[in-house]
């Protein structure tokens, strides 16, 4: 099984220098990029059906063809470093350990799109992986595959890593360049979109790590291997995660499209012992649970959407049957609570209703009214109504938990407690 | 007032931008780096080098939750209560870090040495429960492991 993204990453994850990076072939495929056309690459990656791994799963090429080449410089490529997504662990992982293969990605990507200046927006948590991505940009400066005429091609490329000072908001892409910018961390409208007028008004493209760390192989292997790797039509691989109380919680580099069953009885060894599966986010805290009839769900975006839910980040967080549906919910909703950017109403006032709301069924004080409030937030919320993408994420995991759970949520509400075992006091925290 | 130091520094923060408020964030991390948090006097004092009202950067210091408009202790602790952390049952982590120290969240330690806030996910969720102390990550937590990492930062030890 091929893991492109991942073969190289050592036990204890220290980073590849740029000399250890070459010498198990990197940097080839920037060669040979240089010797394409922008737009050939564009179609190539294209070609590859590359979806977006921030969660949104939109085509790559597709995404940088909105770019009007011809435009005046500056230009921009961002990375979206800023992972923030609760249950979500995987862009860590290339960002510590193989800095250079993200670097190679991102000159592919500016070059695509002609950007001549390039950022890696990476949060504030991740300090181990600033360090390497500052190492590995002065590394690959002093090699020329960064700064002027990247290795005599006439091709211009800076590089720059900003690193944040938290707000899960700064994640969504038109929110990051207002934070890049200087400025609160609220989204845009759009249109315009980036790719037309984003960071200081100028052409911008905003790519997830993972995705980014695919391009080099893609150019190196061509589309047809890239689609081979997966098992069903999304192609690639993809890095998966399980958190929860699992025996083996972890991340690995998989065949686009594995069973959820597969990662969590056999990569993740099954739950551990005396506790049941009794339900999954499958791709971070936005995302709709999958049950028990999902386990075979083919993980990738369209089978995954197909089953109600969205592959999301692809790191999946597993709930037991020791656990309390409504508890887990709450906590979610606490976190998107206090995460609203507070712009547009409904979503900073609705959500702390919900989380409310929850608080107060948790503590055995829910009316049987409440379940029809918390039904009409998942619509008032849902998509269309609020400014951004978030409130509608916010509300995935609730309008699924009330699907799944819902004998959960009324029995807190009819015996007027929790009965699963936690320490009371806690739920409030 | 700000230190040369800190002039210098924000100064070579907006020539890598293309106009002086686009380097707000940095500079507000510049003086929090040098002082570890922003008084209002420190928000003053930015504010003029980048031609913006002291509202209007503070509009930007309140927005991001690890730039401090409160004194902080010596010592930072971020709790991380996330989902992966909740289902590992990060609680009995934070109340026992409470109890050690004698505070809750938002608060310092009568000693200036430590601050205990809450902080959403660190990315780390395989490795749940976790927490950060200032750069320092550490991963599934044991409250039998919190004397032995506090002590690491008591007394000046770090």
């Amino acid at each position: 099984m091929e893991r492109p993204l991942t073969q190289h990453i050592r036990e204890d994850r220290r980073p590849l220098s740029l000399k250890e990076y070459e010498t198990v072939g990197g940097y080839q495929s920037l060669r040979k990029m240089l010797t394409m056309t922008p737009k050939e690459v564009q179609k190539l990656v294209q070609e590859s059906n590359l979806r977006g791994r921030g969660g949104a799963g939109f085509s790559t090429g597709l995404k940088w063809s909105f770019v009007p080449l011809d435009a005046p410089k500056p230009k921009y490529l961002i990375t979206n470093a800023d992972e923030m997504e609760p249950g979500t662990f995987k862009d860590r992982i290339l960002l510590e350990s193989t800095p250079h293969q993200l670097i190679e990605g991102m000159i592919i990507a500016a070059y695509a799109i002609q950007a001549d200046i390039s950022y890696v927006y990476l949060r504030w948590a991740y300090k181990t992986a600033a360090q390497a991505i500052l190492t590995a940009i002065d590394e690959a400066e002093g090699a020329g595959y960064l700064g002027k005429n990247i290795l005599g091609s006439g091709y211009d490329l800076q590089m720059h890593l900003h690193t944040g000072v938290g707000r899960y908001m700064c994640g969504e892409e038109t929110a990051l360049l207002n934070s890049l910018e200087g400025k609160r961390a609220t989204p845009r409208a759009k249109p315009p979109f980036p790719q037309i007028s984003g960071l200081f008004g100028k052409p911008t493209i905003v790519n997830n790590v993972e995705t980014l760390c695919c391009l080099p192989h893609i150019i190196n292997n061509g589309a047809e291997w890239f689609k081979k790797l997966s098992l069903t039509g999304d192609a690639g691989t993809k890095i998966y995660g399980v958190s929860g109380k699992v025996k083996k919680p972890g991340a690995w580099e998989l065949p686009m499209g594995v069973t959820l069953r597969e990662l969590i009885e056999e990569h993740a060894g099954g739950m551990q012992d005396g506790l049941k599966f009794r339900g999954a986010l499958p791709g971070g805290a936005s995302t709709d649970f999958l049950v028990e009839e999902h386990l075979d769900v083919k993980m990738d975006y369209t089978s995954v959407a197909a089953a109600g839910s969205r592959l999301g980040t692809g790191t999946i967080v597993v709930m037991d049957d020791k656990t309390c549906p409504v508890g887990f919910v709450k906590n979610l909703e606490h976190f998107f609570a206090q995460e609203s950017c507070g712009f547009c109403t409904p979503c900073r006032e609705g959500i702390p209703w919900v989380e409310k709301i929850l608080i107060s069924i948790e503590n055995g004080e829910g009316r049987p009214e409440d379940m029809d409030l918390l039904e009409f937030h998942t619509k008032y919320l849902g998509p269309g109504n609020t400014f951004c993408a978030f409130a509608p994420g916010a509300m995935e995991p609730l309008q699924s938990a009330l699907k799944y759970f819902r004998n959960d949520f009324e029995k807190h509400i009819r015996e007027k407690n929790c009965s699963y075992n936690r320490v009371k006091e806690m739920i409030n925290g | 007032m700000l230190t040369q130091e800190e002039k210098h520094e924000i100064e070579h923060a907006i020539e890598l931008v293309p106009y002086k408020k686009a380097a707000s964030v940095e500079a507000l991390k510049i003086v929090q780096e040098h002082r570890r948090w922003v008084s209002d006097e420190s928000l003053r004092d930015v504010a003029k080098l980048l031609d913006m009202s002291p509202e209007e950067l503070d509009s930007v210091a309140t927005f991001y939750n690890l730039i401090f408009r409160k004194e902080v202790g010596k010592h930072v602790i971020l709790v991380c209560d996330s989902i992966s952390c909740w289902v590992m049952g990060y609680e009995n982590l934070r109340d026992e870090l409470f109890n050690r120290l004698g505070i809750k969240y938002g608060e310092t330690t009568a000693d200036g040495q430590f601050t205990v806030l809450p902080n959403c996910c660190l990315g780390t969720c395989d490795c749940a429960p976790a927490l950060m102390i200032d750069n320092d990550l550490y991963r599934n937590v044991t409250i039998a492991q919190l004397d032995e990492i506090l002590l690491k930062y008591r007394n000046g030890n770090r």
